[in-house]
């Protein structure tokens, strides 16, 4: 059986049935108690568990984020969330420095499970500061693993299966995604980390995406199929460790590959995925492996251009034309 | 301007030696201490020898002149204890009961060093003996540190926290974060500026707007204690209050010890920004100079102190013959060590 449940109570239910399985678990972050988070994400999880475990902290990233390390470290497993993925920049160091790499500085001796997780890259017109896709710089760092949902049951799934696991696993959300609703089953439901799921078969061409533009892919394929052209579109879920064999495997049935993310498009996951499939399946493809993503200036407010900065459908959908118009010439 | 200090401490200047015959208890307590310190000056002299030679590449951070800090600090503290340190981080690890062995083999970068060679001079973990790590980035473990105390107070285990550093981190944005929730939340944790004078080559005095850098638990609510490392029984004694307070109130407190490297920021460092006479006055006061002293005084017999220290070179020499006998870590070391699992590429 499946209940439809939104985004956002997904992640509260992964949390919360973690947190009553696992005493080490616990919850700290700005607003997540007594406000019930900036997001709602944490509703009523203060009443629940009380304050030892649901830990509001002042404006101190660095601070709190330092505070979790050292906690995994000697056997808790913190989950650290983050108001946004923006406001990490102040904690990288203590992501990248200590997080990443207290295991291989150790000799092995001492793990970081943690979890950081909150809303990433643009919501509405909040401005270049509060629209960062932040993935890209943290997908690039060994040790840690980096996640990204679109529906609510993978929210669920993978969220849960992050904080069981013995490593940093950093939870890429979105603001815009907290209030869809989606079938989640009911009961004990896990999703391991590492898996792309095909959430549109089709034969001609592949997207990929993750997080919100996996919605933005698939209004995209209706378009596409107007036209004639069946696009399937590959869901990552998780960045790192990135699931090349389903995109390859897709490339090899469509021949043709558009990968669709926010964050700019100098470096970043999707030309890493290009990377990855120029080597694993050259042979396969009948033309260049192209990207839609955020275009490369800081995000503007002014609602018209900020649209026009983010990855659309009718981008994507021109685009993939081109590399068809390109084939046919 | 100096600013001035708001509330007077009373111990701020140099305590009397301790000269009265003292019971054997005592005098074998001593004894243990000056060990403990003039095994770390004598496997940092060795580590400067290992680092002209070419056996310790990188950056190598001595510990020479500041013993007293460790062995007293760590004197206080039970083996369950935590300690969290910079990248100076030699001294805390062998005081906190790091073997000789494990330590230089990881300054050599052999398999058989504390990190397995992969961590180096500035990374030394001890999980065993609770020494939780050097870290290179300054400031970047303070409130990493605060996360073993809150970790501590959230199980209810009554363990301290210790979490070293140097005037060079009282500037940064790390200490102000770790201390300030330390406070928020009375975590049991004792922060400790190891005010060597010197932020690699820039004094106190151009680098910060007051000299004592204790005055900055002020600004936080927390206990301050602000002493000179000369005598390594007061620093054991000092160290005892702020830490019985951390066990037993949960609350932090910021000590500044004074004290005073008599090698260069790193080995790369000639020390050109101080002169000789400087660093000849701060040798008078070396506080294990002062520690035999104590020993002899007290009536410990000199063929006592001349086979422990006997006993001193005897197991820094086996330590320097192990790590030049010991392997290399091989590279299948590098995948296993980044994840716990299954690598996530």
């Amino acid at each position: 059986m499946a209940r439809s449940v939104r985004f956002r109570e997904a992640l509260r239910e992964a949390m919360t049935e973690e947190m009553e399985r696992d005493e080490r678990v616990f919850l700290m972050g700005e607003e997540v108690g007594y406000y019930n988070g900036a997001y709602k994400v944490s509703e009523g999880m203060l009443d629940k568990f009380g304050p030892k475990r649901v830990v509001d902290t002042p404006i101190a990233e660095a601070g709190f984020t330092g505070i979790g390390v050292g906690a995994a470290m000697v056997g808790l497993r913190p989950i650290i969330e983050f108001m946004t993925w923006n406001f990490s920049a102040v904690a990288f160091d203590q992501i990248l420095n200590n997080a990443a790499k207290l295991r291989q500085m150790s000799g092995g001796q001492f793990d970081c499970p943690i979890v950081l997780r909150g809303p990433n890259a643009s919501a509405r017109q909040v401005g270049s500061q509060h629209s960062h896709a932040m993935e890209h710089m943290y997908a690039t760092i060994p040790g840690l693993k980096v996640i990204a949902p679109a529906f609510p049951a993978d929210a669920k799934g993978l969220l849960k299966t992050a904080i069981r696991d013995d490593n940093p696993v950093l939870v890429m959300e979105s603001e815009t995604l907290y209030g869809v609703k989606g079938d989640v089953p009911d009961g004990e439901h896990l999703v391991d980390l590492g898996k792309a799921q095909i959430v549109r078969p089709g034969k001609d061409i592949t997207l990929v995406a993750y997080s919100r533009m996996t919605h933005v892919a698939l209004e995209a394929a209706q378009a596409l199929e107007k036209d004639g052209i069946s696009a399937e579109v590959v869901d990552l879920r998780s960045l790192r460790p990135l699931d090349e064999n389903t995109i390859v495997a897709s490339v090899e049935k469509t021949h043709r590959l558009v990968i669709v993310h926010e964050g700019w498009p100098y470096g970043g996951v999707g030309a890493e995925i290009t990377d990855r499939v120029q080597r694993l399946a050259f042979d396969a493809l009948d033309g260049p492996i192209l990207r839609v993503t955020t275009l490369d200036v800081p995000m503007p407010y002014n609602a018209k251009l900020e649209q026009a900065c983010m990855p659309q459908a009718d981008r994507i959908v021109s685009t993939v034309k081109r590399l068809f118009a390109r084939g046919r010439a | 301007m100096q600013a001035e200090n708001p509330v007077p401490l009373p111990s701020d200047s140099r305590t009397p030696a301790t000269m009265q015959p003292r019971p054997k208890e005592d005098v074998d307590h001593l004894a243990q201490l000056y060990r403990e310190m003039l095994l770390i000056r004598r496997v940092e002299e060795e580590s400067a020898r290992g680092y002209a030679e070419g056996k310790i590449g990188g950056f190598l951070h001595l510990y020479i002149g500041q013993e007293a800090v460790a062995v007293g600090a760590i004197a206080a503290m039970k083996p369950e204890d935590y300690v969290v340190t910079t990248y100076r981080d030699h001294g805390i690890a062998l005081a906190k009961g790091m073997p000789p062995r494990a330590l230089m083999a990881e300054l050599f970068g052999k398999a058989t060093g504390c990190s397995k060679g992969l961590g180096g001079s500035m990374h030394m973990f001890d999980k065993e003996h609770n020494m939780l790590g050097g870290y290179g980035i300054v400031g970047g473990h303070i409130p990493l540190a605060a996360g073993v105390a809150f970790a501590s107070k959230y199980r209810g285990d009554g363990r301290v926290t210790t979490c070293f550093f140097g005037d060079g981190a009282v500037s940064i944005g790390g200490f102000h974060e770790g201390v300030s929730l330390a406070a928020l939340w009375k975590l049991p944790i004792v922060f400790v500026c190891e005010n060597n004078e010197y932020s690699m080559g820039t004094p106190l005095s151009r680098s910060l707007s007051l000299e004592d850098t204790s005055q900055k638990a002020l600004a936080y609510g927390i206990e301050r204690d602000r002493f000179f490392a000369d005598d390594v029984l007061e620093v054991e004694r000092r160290f005892a209050e702020a830490i019985k307070r951390a066990r037993e109130e949960s609350k932090p407190t910021l000590i500044e010890v004074r004290t005073y490297r008599y090698r260069g920021h790193s080995m790369s460092d000639p020390a050109k920004y101080r002169t000789p006479a400087e660093l000849e006055e701060h040798k008078k006061r070396d506080s294990l100079g002062r520690a035999r002293a104590g020993l002899l005084e007290q009536g410990m017999a000199e063929a006592r102190v001349d086979a422990l220290e006997k006993s001193v070179e005897a197991e820094v020499a086996d330590a320097i013959k192990f790590a030049n006998e010991s392997p290399e870590p091989t590279i299948d070391l590098l995948e296993s060590t980044t994840y716990n699992g299954p690598f996530a590429y």
